[in-house]
């Protein structure tokens, strides 16, 4: 009865995966794995090999990859604070990283152009000041300054989530066992929060490697990456099948991550 | 060739989204005297005329907006939904026609596009429309060079100027293959339209070598950053243009010396338009001259409709040379024409290389 009933109850969400995620992948392949006359070839997915297809996977695995390496350094910190704080006070903390989230995400990182342009608010407050400007706009550190502005809470929730879960008694017999707090940290808290790191660096990693907005707005559209070739693929070259195909590579450095993240953290435990 | 808003990125995801889902709810309702389903860019009409053709008409318009002319394309093609009227660029209605997909428009029905329109733009179309069989023209206007009075040291008349060291990290190019193209083009006196591979190759490493100089290549916000004293010079539509100016007087718009690229977007009724007379009626009430002022008040994009341009109230705009050049006056100047799928594609490629430097 219980089993009849549970299978009912997901119906929306089989119907939803099948339409907007299962459809849509599989029509990724069909594009990706033929030609304009339909016929299967493999050279959509080759065309990551060329010269620019391959600089921009490359300069995109560079930038995530710096990009995720700020927001754990900038995350686990905080997310330890967070971790040792009275539940009111954390809760409270939480919402204000959270609360950003609310403005699109679009907006939020046009703001960010705004800020740092030639004449922006950023520049017009340093001039006031009588200050050196700062110019980074349409460079790749404006690129990574948005990445780890949009993609920060996602890193610090999941740590905060494994750290929250480390029993302190674990903590406490490490100390009463003579060891100091940073041999602690290392050999207790951070391996016990593994799981929560690898889940945030998937979470982080994976939209910054494929984003092209953030690219195209903080950058200037001068610096390509790979989700900036596939978008204008799509959307001014009308070539489906080769947009795709870049789509196909990309997905195999996403399901790399994905199942690292699969080994590390079997329990699910950084999962929030 | 209308582009405006940020919705550049939101538009491509929101058509894959929904496009079923709208071309579901199409096919319901409709009003007295039945519908018309009319597919335009992005904020390129009053939304006060669609209400007005609904209420004198009592035809239901169905109406749905794409950001680029290629976004359009495929779906127009797959049939996946089905449009009677769309309004693509140039090249892009010839491309059209080359397969087949555009229905003879028989003026017979839109006596005012025959009176209204004038003649110069049917001249003008000639290019992608030879026997202006199928297109009504609906806006024009050029693509030139925007430039900050008080941060340039002479005037900006042509192209060149673009390459000068002295503007460096102050300018801004379009964000698009055909215009970034087009300017490297004419500054080497070839034809926009050119597909030999030694001239392409030539304008490419023109395109390379003027990279570092380029602030940013920018499609939309081009009108913001000049507004905002971002950048001295801009490459910008003639049609945001004059919306700039209004913002800031101290941006002056110029046709370069070189030559540049005379663009217009048409009106066009689809071969299997499930509601053909409707869509007859609406084009021509699109061209009757109080319906087209109000839109060119509300786009700012320049009217081919010459009832229309009598119509304008303040003298400054309705002899503005900006609005309303005199296409004689300038050399050089070409319509984009469609440089069939190979064409497109080397310059695409051409064009990754480019951006990729």
């Amino acid at each position: 009865m219980t089993s009849e009933k549970s299978k009912w109850l997901s119906t929306p969400y089989v119907a939803w995966s099948i339409m907007f995620i299962l459809i849509p992948l599989c029509m990724i392949f069909y594009y990706g794995l033929t030609d304009k006359s339909g016929a299967f070839t493999l050279e959509n997915v080759a065309a990551i090999a060329s010269a620019e297809h391959a600089k921009a996977l490359w300069l995109s695995l560079l930038l995530s990859l710096i990009s995720t390496l700020v927001c754990f350094l900038l995350a686990y910190p905080l997310a330890m604070i967070l971790a040792n704080l009275q539940v009111n006070q954390h809760s409270f903390i939480i919402l204000i990283f959270i609360l950003p989230m609310w403005m699109n995400f679009l907006l939020r990182t046009l703001a960010w152009q705004t800020l740092l342009e030639k004449n922006g608010v950023i520049n017009s407050v340093l001039s006031f000041l009588h200050l050196p400007n700062i110019n980074i706009i349409n460079t790749p550190c404006a690129i990574v300054l948005g990445m780890v502005y949009n993609f920060l809470p996602f890193m610090v929730l999941p740590l905060y989530n494994a750290l929250s879960k480390i029993d302190e008694n674990v903590i406490n017999a490490s100390r009463d066992l003579g060891a100091g707090s940073i041999y602690t940290f290392f050999r207790i808290t951070l391996p016990l929060s593994v799981p929560g790191i690898i889940s945030g660096i998937t979470m982080v990693f994976v939209p910054a490697l494929t984003t092209f907005v953030i690219s195209t707005i903080l950058g200037g559209s001068k610096i390509l990456l790979i989700g900036n070739v596939i978008e204008q693929e799509f959307t001014q070259a009308s070539n489906w099948h080769l947009g795709s195909g870049l789509s196909i590579v990309l997905m195999i450095f996403i399901i790399l991550n994905m199942i690292t993240s699969a080994v590390f953290d079997k329990e699910g435990t950084g999962l929030i | 060739m209308k582009k405006r808003n940020m919705k550049k990125f939101l538009i491509p995801a929101l058509t894959f989204a929904f496009a079923g889902i709208t071309a579901g709810c199409s096919s319901s309702g409709g009003g007295e005297n039945g519908e018309v389903i009319v597919y335009n860019w992005g904020e390129y009409i009053d939304p006060e005329t669609l209400e007005q053709f609904e209420e004198e008409t009592g035809i239901k318009v169905i109406y749905d907006e794409f950001e680029t002319n290629e976004i359009m394309y495929p779906k127009v093609e797959s049939g996946a939904a089905s449009y009677d009227v769309v309004c693509p660029s140039d090249y892009m209605i010839s491309k059209m026609i080359d397969h087949d997909m555009l229905a003879e428009i028989n003026f017979d029905n839109i006596p005012n596009a025959r009176d209204n329109i004038g003649a110069q733009y049917y001249e003008q179309s000639k290019d992608f429309d030879p026997e202006n069989k199928y297109s009504i023209p609906y806006c024009w206007g050029t693509v030139g060079i925007l430039y900050n009075k008080t941060m340039v040291d002479e005037p900006i008349t042509k192209w060149a100027q673009l390459w000068d060291e002295k503007y460096a990290d102050n300018i801004l190019m379009q964000d698009s293959v055909r215009d970034a193209f087009m300017v490297a083009e004419k500054l080497n006196g070839f034809s926009m339209n050119t597909v030999d591979p030694a001239q392409l190759e030539t304008a490419k490493n023109a395109l390379i070598e003027q990279k570092p100089l380029v602030q940013a290549y920018v499609i939309d916000q081009v009108r913001d950053k000049m507004i905002g004293n971002e950048a001295a010079i801009g490459v910008i539509y003639s049609g945001e243009a004059i919306y700039t100016q209004r913002e800031n007087p101290d941006l002056e718009y110029v046709i370069p010396e070189e030559g540049t690229n005379v663009w217009i977007d048409s009106w066009v009724i689809l071969k299997d338009a499930p509601n053909k007379e409707n869509a007859e009626k609406f084009i021509n009430f699109m061209c009757r001259g109080d319906i087209a002022v109000k839109n060119f008040e509300y786009i700012t994009y320049s009217t081919p409709n010459d009832a229309a341009r009598e119509l304008i109230e303040d003298e400054d705009i309705k002899n503005s040379e900006t609005a309303f050049p005199d296409l004689s006056q300038y050399p050089n100047l070409e319509t984009y024409v469609y440089l069939g799928e190979d064409g497109d594609a080397l310059y695409n490629e051409l064009w990754k290389e480019v951006k990729s430097n």
